[in-house]
């Protein structure tokens, strides 16, 4: 990302954002509401055009190219599907839309415990079933680079420590993640960098170790906290 | 592409119960027409009037309900190799297709159960469920022009249907006002421009014509009714009805192109 800038009417989202995630990295991009997290991660999906600046993924334009994006495993906050679908009619949809050449890796379904949820419809189906049927469609094409928007967010215990171990072994396949959540825990097994956003702009870009130095604080919500005492003062 | 997120949205409306809602709403309606009063012109002309005020109300606002629904969804859609003017087309037609389907059988069904529909009654049937699919299309593409437009859910539904009100009742009475304050002065061929300015009178006017019922229009009527039973009336009438389902498909894409989500 080069120089991105994004307003909405007066209220100035993003002020100038300059990042580059390496691969087999894992980026939490944290911050208060309202920092720009979501909005960054919107323009890097291609769903929020920026003013100005430049996003690339894996050498290709972000914005309003199909290539980039067939790159990217996306999994949203809130997982929302029509009512009267099921998880493998997304699945098929997914797979028709991307075009691979390879067949799809749907591990994560069993891993998951799926299994005979994929057959129903999803307005029957919990949040928490419908955000694993996101996490197997944002994986199932083995992406280069994933966006989790508070991947765990209504996933029982077990699913999530699934989630978190598949994501492990994603990045030691090399796939590059930025991740956002409120769950710290997650953020400190997950993320060996951390992006601190205020009023759009980045006020601390480092490891977990770098950041614990500078504030003094050991967990990464104390950590966070810190910072924000120190912007305010 | 197209085809398989048109099939996809297709599959969606077919397991869902607004559109069995939908098509039982028109069945209703036109089987309690056909039962108080037979297959007869005076039921096709109160089916004009119930179908003109509720083919726009249900278009503009369930389209835009549906919009604000989906659009979580829509996103995850963005996010995959799916170019934005396709997937517009296929939410276009997803919305579309199934009211415009569950409306015409509604329509249809009960005429041909009942039997002793004579060929003419089948064209002004036909020309009904035609216009019907117009207004549809031109209402739904509204829908999505408002929902694309404002973000917020509240004001985008209160835009729809204070479109509704505008064009289904409110232009009437602009037209009311017109003719009876400017009625000594001959203003029936400003009269014809006005009507193509709104998609509802329009069809109003070219079912009242297929129905030969223009005569209850007075002199106004025959002025019409000379107009569109030219070739160029029939020419105009068209046009203005391509135009009327066509410019708003292409201003919602446009706007749905450059959108952030």
């Amino acid at each position: 990302m080069e120089n991105v800038r994004k307003s909405f009417g007066d209220n100035q989202v993003l002020a100038g954002i300059d990042l580059q995630f390496q691969r087999g990295e894992t980026t939490a991009i944290v911050g208060p509401n309202g920092a720009g997290k979501s909005t960054l991660i919107k323009c890097l999906l291609g769903l929020v055009r920026p003013d100005h600046g430049r996003l690339l993924i894996g050498g290709l334009n972000a914005q309003h190219n199909a290539a980039a994006r067939r790159l990217v495993g996306y999994m949203p906050q809130h997982a929302e599907f029509p009512g009267g679908m099921t998880g493998r009619d997304m699945i098929r949809l997914v797979e028709e839309l991307r075009q691979e050449d390879r067949a799809p890796d749907l591990s994560l379904v069993r891993t998951l415990g799926l299994g005979a949820d994929l057959e129903q419809p999803f307005r029957t189906l919990s949040g928490g079933t419908r955000q694993k049927v996101s996490a197997v469609l944002a994986s199932m094409f083995a992406p280069h680079v994933y966006v989790l928007d508070e991947p765990t967010a209504g996933l029982d215990p077990v699913a999530g420590a699934a989630l978190k171990d598949h994501m492990a072994a994603e990045r030691e396949r090399g796939a590059t993640t930025l991740l956002t959540s409120h769950v710290m825990a997650d953020l400190e097994e997950l993320a060996d960098r951390v992006v601190f956003l205020l009023d759009g702009r980045i006020r601390f870009d480092g490891t977990m170790n770098e950041l614990r130095e500078l504030t003094g604080r050991e967990r990464l919500e104390r950590a966070i906290a810190t910072l924000l005492e120190g912007d305010a003062a | 592409m197209m085809t398989t997120l048109v099939r996809f949205h297709i599959k969606n409306a077919l397991r869902s119960r607004w559109l069995v809602a939908h098509f039982v709403l028109y069945l209703l309606i036109t089987e309690g027409l056909l039962l108080a009063s037979g297959a007869s012109d005076k039921t096709l002309l109160s089916l004009i009037n119930v179908v003109l005020l509720l083919v726009p109300l249900v278009g503009l606002v369930f389209g835009t309900i549906h919009q604000y629904n989906g659009r979580e969804f829509t996103e995850l859609l963005l996010t995959q190799p799916v170019r934005r003017s396709v997937l517009f087309g296929s939410l276009m037609a997803g919305v579309a297709l199934p009211l415009v389907a569950s409306f015409a059988l509604g329509v249809f069904l009960p005429f041909a159960w009942h039997g002793g529909v004579t060929w003419y009654q089948g064209v002004r049937i036909g020309t009904l469920i035609g216009l019907g699919s117009v207004l549809t299309t031109t209402s739904v593409a509204a829908a999505f022009m408002v929902s694309t437009g404002q973000a917020d859910r509240v004001r985008g539904i209160g835009t729809a249907l204070g479109l509704w009100l505008i064009y289904a009742v409110l232009f009437d009475g602009a037209v009311l006002l017109m003719v009876t304050t400017l009625g000594q002065w001959p203003i029936e061929k400003a009269l014809l421009g006005v009507m193509l300015l709104n998609p509802v009178d329009l069809s109003r006017l070219i079912l009242l014509q297929v129905f030969d019922a223009a005569a209850m229009m007075g002199y106004t009527g025959a002025v019409f009714t000379r107009f569109f039973t030219s070739a160029t009336g029939y020419l105009v009438a068209g046009a203005a009805l391509v135009t009327w389902m066509v410019l708003p498909i292409l201003a919602a894409r446009h706007r749905f192109l450059r959108q952030d989500f």
